[in-house]
């Protein structure tokens, strides 16, 4: 049949199997978006109140479902109004796929009017993108950037399509979607490199990151620590890959991980590494880092392989692949000493933990924990609260903990906690600050329109509080630009924008609002007051060691 | 800091050279010369660059090379390697070094392709090495203008660059 470029865009995007995709309009994709409104019985189009929000909200989606998510943006600022989006996916290895409208090819580099070179401004921070040229190639390049996406490592990937192409017209044949090359397993000979390292381990350690979700190795990754008798950690982006409930995970690593978990590898002979890049957060000081271990590297991405830190052997491939086919040169055993070691952290984690009553960070989490199913996505901003959230809440499915790990883009969490409710049906959580929220507030918008089931769990202090807290620790107290100290009420703010909300400064608040908030149809904020002297510890002091760890203030 | 050269066989349409160069700025590689051409295949450029850099950094910057889609094959250039470049230079046509000017350029086997009054121009298709000794030879004239191909680059005996499937 003749189609319209437009049209193309969005039966491609039907084809492919989207139900859901978030954008804003503007005037060189209007005819897409004339498209969306014909289609509109096969496609759901969630109109953000901002670019980013839909970019952020097209990345909570691909997060949770480990599909696609799908933004759409005019020209000029609606596409540059993506990049921080696009980036902080691209920095996750999320599967985005960006459609941007642009100028008509024949004004194209004339600087007409919201004209930009949006290929050029993304190159660094996409897998991959498309200047669409010629109607004819359309559909495949949208079939070509869905395979890119989800294929290896997954990430972000871009199409800008002049105004001309989206009204030109050429033949269009539906086809099945595309079929992502299957992953394959490491080599062989590197399997069995890896088998003999890991088999001569008296102190193995498995550290997983975000490769672990996208794999779906969980089971692989459990099977493989309890034959060699090894507690695991994760990064952050590893977190839900497991439930942390489970009894040999010790939590997450970095600048604010697990005590256990960090001294654990600090002190392991065998980090077995599972689809994760060694980021700098997590080393700390990389020539202290680890000094005692040899590593064994898995990642589908093979310019991983000893990037940050060196690795005995390097392993090439799919992450779940690669473990079945380990898993049976593995010799099991067990560590006795290890273990007792191990135990010994625990109790200093333990002995350390913050045990203060009131509304404490922890026991902030803690409560918000009790009201969590299974399945409810919870996605945070970033900041002190990221840190808590990631510290204390207890995870029990894989893709259920949404958070900008690379980037750290604040103001991620209110599109990234839309796009997740979109993906799961599920009731959705967010975490966040007073910061992080002013940032992208407007998002409260879209949740109200689209009457999305939203729990804002604002951690408010008035304080920018982990910039506060390195002021505290690093800047001699010099609080500069800090100290937001707003006069914003944020209740009668979410009721401004048609949704509800309430306040809690003690423990019992907090549990009759998030009883109001989990039972409230829409979206919900609880203004839960934070002191602004709470400190995230651990802390890893940037470059330092795990010599240099501070567990307690004050001390 | 040290050269290397490579052979980068990429997809042969715009836009490409930008993301092949755009990584070698990001990992903060100095390109020394650049060469872009088509090559037996109408769909495929060779491009060779060469660097100056972090040699442990080199690597890496390989690796993420060939992680960009247009790009079908890499090599790193042995010193064995053939390499060869193409240098104009311009000297002022001046009677009282003339006769030596002409000397050097038989010695290296450079040739005269333009002659007038004014100037001279020779064409010398080299090594990088002996193009710099032609030039650092003729400083001691009137240089008025050079001009530099960037290498290009075969291996010896039969291997060739064809799309390697790294993925």
């Amino acid at each position: 049949m003749l189609l319209s470029g437009a049209d193309i865009v969005v039966r491609t995007l039907i084809d492919q199997g989207c139900d859901v995709v978030f954008g804003y309009p503007g005037g060189q994709i209007l005819n897409v978006y004339d498209s969306l409104y014909k289609y509109q019985n096969e496609l759901t189009h969630v109109l953000a109140a901002h670019e980013q929000g839909a970019a952020h909200a097209a990345d909570g989606y691909a997060r949770v479902t480990g599909r696609p998510g799908v933004v759409i943006a005019t020209s000029g600022p609606g596409a540059t109004n993506l990049v921080t989006g696009i980036a902080t996916a691209f920095m996750d290895s999320v599967p985005m796929v960006a459609i941007t409208g642009n100028v008509p090819s024949t004004q194209v580099g004339t600087d007409s009017f919201q004209e930009i070179d949006i290929t050029g401004v993304t190159l660094p921070i996409t897998k991959h993108n498309y200047f669409v040229s010629d109607v004819r190639e359309l559909q495949d390049t949208i079939r070509e950037a869905f395979e890119l996406a989800m294929s290896g490592r997954p990430g972000p990937v871009l199409i800008d399509v002049p105004k001309d192409i989206q009204i030109a017209k050429c033949e269009y044949e539906p086809k099945a979607p595309v079929v992502t090359e299957e992953r394959k397993a490491a080599k062989e000979i590197r399997i069995r490199q890896a088998a003999e390292i890991i088999n001569k381990a008296q102190r193995p350690f498995i550290y997983f990151g975000g490769g672990a979700i996208t794999s779906d190795a969980a089971d692989e990754i459990i099977a493989l620590a309890d034959k060699l008798d090894a507690p695991m950690g994760c990064s952050f982006m590893g977190l839900s890959a497991i439930p942390t409930a489970h009894p040999r995970f010790l939590g997450m690593q970095g600048m604010h991980g697990h005590y256990a978990s960090s001294m654990g590898m600090h002190r392991s002979d065998c980090i077995i590494a599972l689809g994760n890049r060694f980021n700098d957060r997590v080393t700390g000081n990389k020539a202290k880092f680890a000094k005692g271990a040899q590593i064994v590297q898995i990642d589908v991405d093979g310019a991983e392989l000893g990037k940050n830190i060196p690795v005995a052997v390097g392993l090439r491939g799919d992450l779940k692949k690669t473990l079945e086919a380990l898993l049976p040169l593995i010799e099991e055993k067990t560590n006795p000493d290890w273990q007792s070691e191990l135990a010994g952290f625990k109790k200093e984690e333990i002995e350390a933990l913050d045990q203060r009553q009131g509304l404490t960070p922890r026991r902030a989490i803690l409560a918000l924990n009790r009201f969590l199913g299974p399945n409810t996505p919870v996605s945070t901003d970033v900041g002190q609260h990221q840190m808590w959230a990631g510290q204390y809440t207890e995870l029990k499915t894989k893709r259920r903990f949404i958070s900008s790990g690379g980037l750290g883009t604040m103001g991620f969490g209110m599109g990234a906690s839309i796009g997740a409710a979109f993906g799961t049906r599920e009731r959705s959580v967010l975490v966040t600050g007073d910061g992080s929220f002013g940032m992208t507030l407007q998002e409260m918008a879209t949740a109200v329109s689209y009457k999305v089931p939203l729990v804002i769990f604002l951690m408010n202090n008035g304080v920018l509080g982990m910039v506060r807290q390195w002021q505290t620790l690093f800047y001699d107290q010099h609080y500069s630009n800090t100290i937001l100290d707003r006069k914003t009420d944020f209740v009668q703010l979410a009721r401004a924008f048609g949704a509800d909300g309430a306040k809690a400064s003690t423990l019992e608040e907090l549990e009759d609002a998030l009883q109001q908030a989990f039972s409230t149809d829409g979206p919900f904020l609880i203004d839960c007051a934070i002191d602004k002297d709470e400190f995230v510890l651990p802390m890893l002091p940037p470059g330092g060691s795990m010599d240099d760890i501070i567990t307690r203030i004050g001390d | 800091m040290e050269f290397f050269n490579v052979a980068v066989l990429v997809k042969n349409k715009y836009g490409v050279l930008n993301r092949v160069t755009s990584m070698f700025r990001r990992r903060q590689f100095n390109i020394v010369s650049l060469n872009v051409s088509e090559t037996e295949t109408p769909e495929f450029s060779r491009i060779t660059v060469k660097a100056e850099g972090d040699v442990s950094e080199k690597q890496q910057l390989i690796n993420q090379l060939y992680k960009l889609p247009d790009v079908k094959s890499i090599k790193e250039l042995a010193e064995d390697a053939i390499l060869s470049e193409v240098l104009l230079i311009k000297i002022q046509n001046d009677p009282a070094y003339r006769g030596e000017v002409l000397d050097a350029a038989s010695a290296f086997g450079a040739k005269p392709v333009d002659y007038n009054h004014d100037a001279i121009v020779l064409q010398l298709t080299e090594t990088s090495r002996k193009i710099d000794d032609f030039i650092s030879f003729l400083q001691a004239y009137n240089i008025m203008e050079i001009c530099r191909s960037g290498v290009v680059s075969l291996e010896r005996g039969e291997s060739v660059l064809r799309v390697n499937s790294y993925l």
